[in-house]
């Protein structure tokens, strides 16, 4: 790589700034005292406090099951939806709506979406929250696969029904393997956003069983603890995981 | 070799298709006989790659009909028809081994795994990939890559090959060799092969028959020496090799031009009124004057080896009058020369 020159200077600036505040709650989260602001040596019993945090448990377990829930949903409509796009749609406007959900405000959608069940006079509840983050996770998912199947060679579907193969065993053998990588980059992108997703459940959950970014917003109205920065920090590094390993997957997409 | 009285594989009948204002196939009516090695030759955007996409299935034609050993094809989606295509990008599954490629069309098909095994194995030393079947597509050359095309696209045994450019994507030497072996397997696993080619010397030196075709319609249907001497339009005539083409008016015996009368055969229908005379730079010869056909002077004389190419002006004809001989070229360039031939070899057509 060239030398960067001078241009190296403002571009450290650049990655403390971004990067200082996350540093600062992981170093924290190991703090051994309970003063936020003063070091009291290192240690690790935040975490194992954390972990006998009932409403913790319970606030993680309602964020997998919505996470991995809107996941699987979001994945296999948005593939789909990314398929019947790329062969069916001459409408640019039509692509745009469905990708208009992954930029929306979370305020807008929230909101939106609040109405809507409302309307329909639908109790709310974890499915309500796991259906809206559906909303986006879908989005995202047809992004990446659409982008996919500009690079895939068209005659390979020709070429496997000439051979024999009706349309169902087409798409499952070829078009799918075909799409693999962009698929599973979609899902990851749509588990970490469902993860720490906030505006959006707080509109759309029921009062009985909050998800894990709603426990610890109340949590925080109390004062931040080290217990909740230990939390952050395993959130970070589960999102950051899930999305290094999405882009690994779509860079693996380009060359091929 | 081939019985025209004995029912022919595939009968093309009426068969046109439009895309908008594009008419891509325009009332095409052809046979094609079994264990026949036919080609649609023309230059892009005849039609031919939609004729055969409307053999394959994936095109439908807007009207007409399609019979493959007497059974309506057209009502068959292309996953059912005895019909297989190999593909011009060669289309391999790059998710799948050179055996897994193979092996796609028999497993769809419900064959035990024993066969698949063994036929995969057999066609894969026919193309002579034996060594290569647990690669990847992505690990061959470009001359592999069509083998396991072909291997892909005999193995099933189809009443019918379709071979869309199948030489357009490899370099010239591998080229050659290929023909040699598309000739070869042909004959060797006794399938009926209709090759669409853009190239008119892949065409000549590959096939029985050749259907020529331009803006859609059939031009010429032949033999690739009758295609050669006997072009039945002016179209084929351009396409096809080189021509010296003569405008004047159809007369007993050849065309008048410019107060002379051009020897030339009408083969077919008479042709009266405007007509064009062809013929063939080889069939020329030099003559002295008493003799002579057309006159005019050298321009310019090319050697190429085996052959040269003389070009003379002819006083009344825009383009130089062409003239090859085998060796090296005998006349010089400003010199005056006379050029004949016979009758027989030059063709007059309707202008």
């Amino acid at each position: 790589m060239r030398s960067l020159g001078w241009l190296r200077l403002p571009m450290v600036v650049t990655y403390v700034f971004l990067y200082l505040p996350i540093l600062v709650l992981v170093v924290l989260s190991f703090n051994a005292s309970k003063q936020p602001f003063t070091w009291g040596g290192f240690s690790t019993k935040w975490y194992a406090e954390l972990a006998g945090n009932a409403e913790v448990l319970q606030g993680l377990g309602n964020t997998l099951i919505v996470a991995v829930g809107a996941t699987v949903l979001s994945t296999a409509l948005g593939t789909l939806l990314a398929v019947g796009l790329h062969r069916h749609s001459k409408s640019n406007l039509l692509d745009a709506y469905a990708l208009v959900p992954a930029i929306l405000p979370d305020l807008v959608l929230g909101i939106g979406l609040l109405v809507l069940f409302t309307l329909v006079s639908m109790t709310l509840g974890l499915y309500s929250v796991l259906l809206a983050h559906v909303v986006f996770g879908m989005a995202f998912v047809t992004a990446v696969v659409r982008a996919r199947l500009t690079q895939v060679d068209p005659s390979l579907e020709e070429a496997s029904r000439d051979l024999g193969a009706g349309q169902v065993s087409t798409f499952l053998r070829i078009t799918v393997p075909g799409l693999m990588p962009a698929i599973v980059a979609g899902a990851l992108l749509a588990f970490t956003l469902s993860l720490d997703e906030f505006v959006i459940a707080f509109f759309t959950n029921g009062p009985s069983s909050p998800t894990l970014p709603i426990v610890i917003y109340s949590m925080v109205r109390f004062g931040v603890t080290p217990e909740i920065n230990a939390l952050a920090s395993i959130l970070m590094l589960v999102s950051f995981t899930a999305v290094i390993s999405a882009q690994r997957l779509t860079r693996l997409t380009d060359t091929v | 070799m081939n019985d025209s009285a004995a029912a022919p594989l595939v009968s093309i009948r009426g068969v046109s298709r439009s895309f908008g204002d594009v008419v891509a196939l325009d009332d095409v009516s052809l046979d094609i006989h079994e264990n026949e090695f036919f080609a649609l030759l023309g230059p892009s955007g005849c039609g031919k790659t939609t004729l055969l996409r409307v053999l394959a299935g994936f095109e439908h034609p807007d009207s007409g009909e399609v019979r493959l050993t007497g059974e309506d094809l057209l009502a068959q989606p292309p996953h059912c028809r005895p019909v297989n295509l190999m593909f011009q990008s060669y289309a391999l599954f790059p998710h799948m081994s050179v055996e897994r490629n193979v092996a796609y069309g028999l497993e769809r098909e419900g064959r035990p795994k024993d066969e698949v095994g063994d036929r995969v194995a057999e066609v894969l030393r026919t193309v002579g990939l034996s060594d290569l079947a647990r690669r990847r597509p992505s690990q061959l050359s470009g001359g592999q890559r069509q083998r396991v095309a072909l291997a892909r696209a005999i193995v099933k045994r189809p009443r019918l090959l379709l071979l869309d450019e199948p030489l357009s994507a490899l370099d010239r030497k591998v080229r050659a060799e290929m023909q040699l072996e598309l000739k070869r397997l042909q004959h060797e696993v006794g399938i009926t092969f209709v090759v669409v080619t853009h190239d008119q010397e892949e065409a000549m030196s590959m096939a029985d028959r050749i259907a020529v075709m331009g803006s859609g319609r059939v031009q010429q249907i032949d033999a690739p020496i009758d295609l050669y001497q006997r072009p039945a339009t002016l179209f084929v005539a351009g396409f096809i090799g080189t021509s010296n083409q003569f405008p004047g008016q159809a007369v007993e015996g050849g065309i008048a031009a410019h107060d002379t009368v051009l020897p030339g055969t009408a083969h077919g229908a008479p042709v009266s009124g405007r007509a064009v005379l062809v013929v063939r730079p080889e069939d020329t010869r030099l003559v002295d004057e008493a003799a002579a056909s057309v006159s005019g002077t050298v321009v310019d004389t090319q050697f190429y080896g085996g052959v040269s190419t003389v070009a003379v002006t002819v006083p009344g004809h825009d383009a130089p009058v062409l003239h090859t001989r085998p060796g090296a070229p005998e006349v010089e360039r400003g010199a005056v020369v006379h050029l004949a031939w016979d009758a027989a070899k030059a063709v007059v057509l309707a202008g």
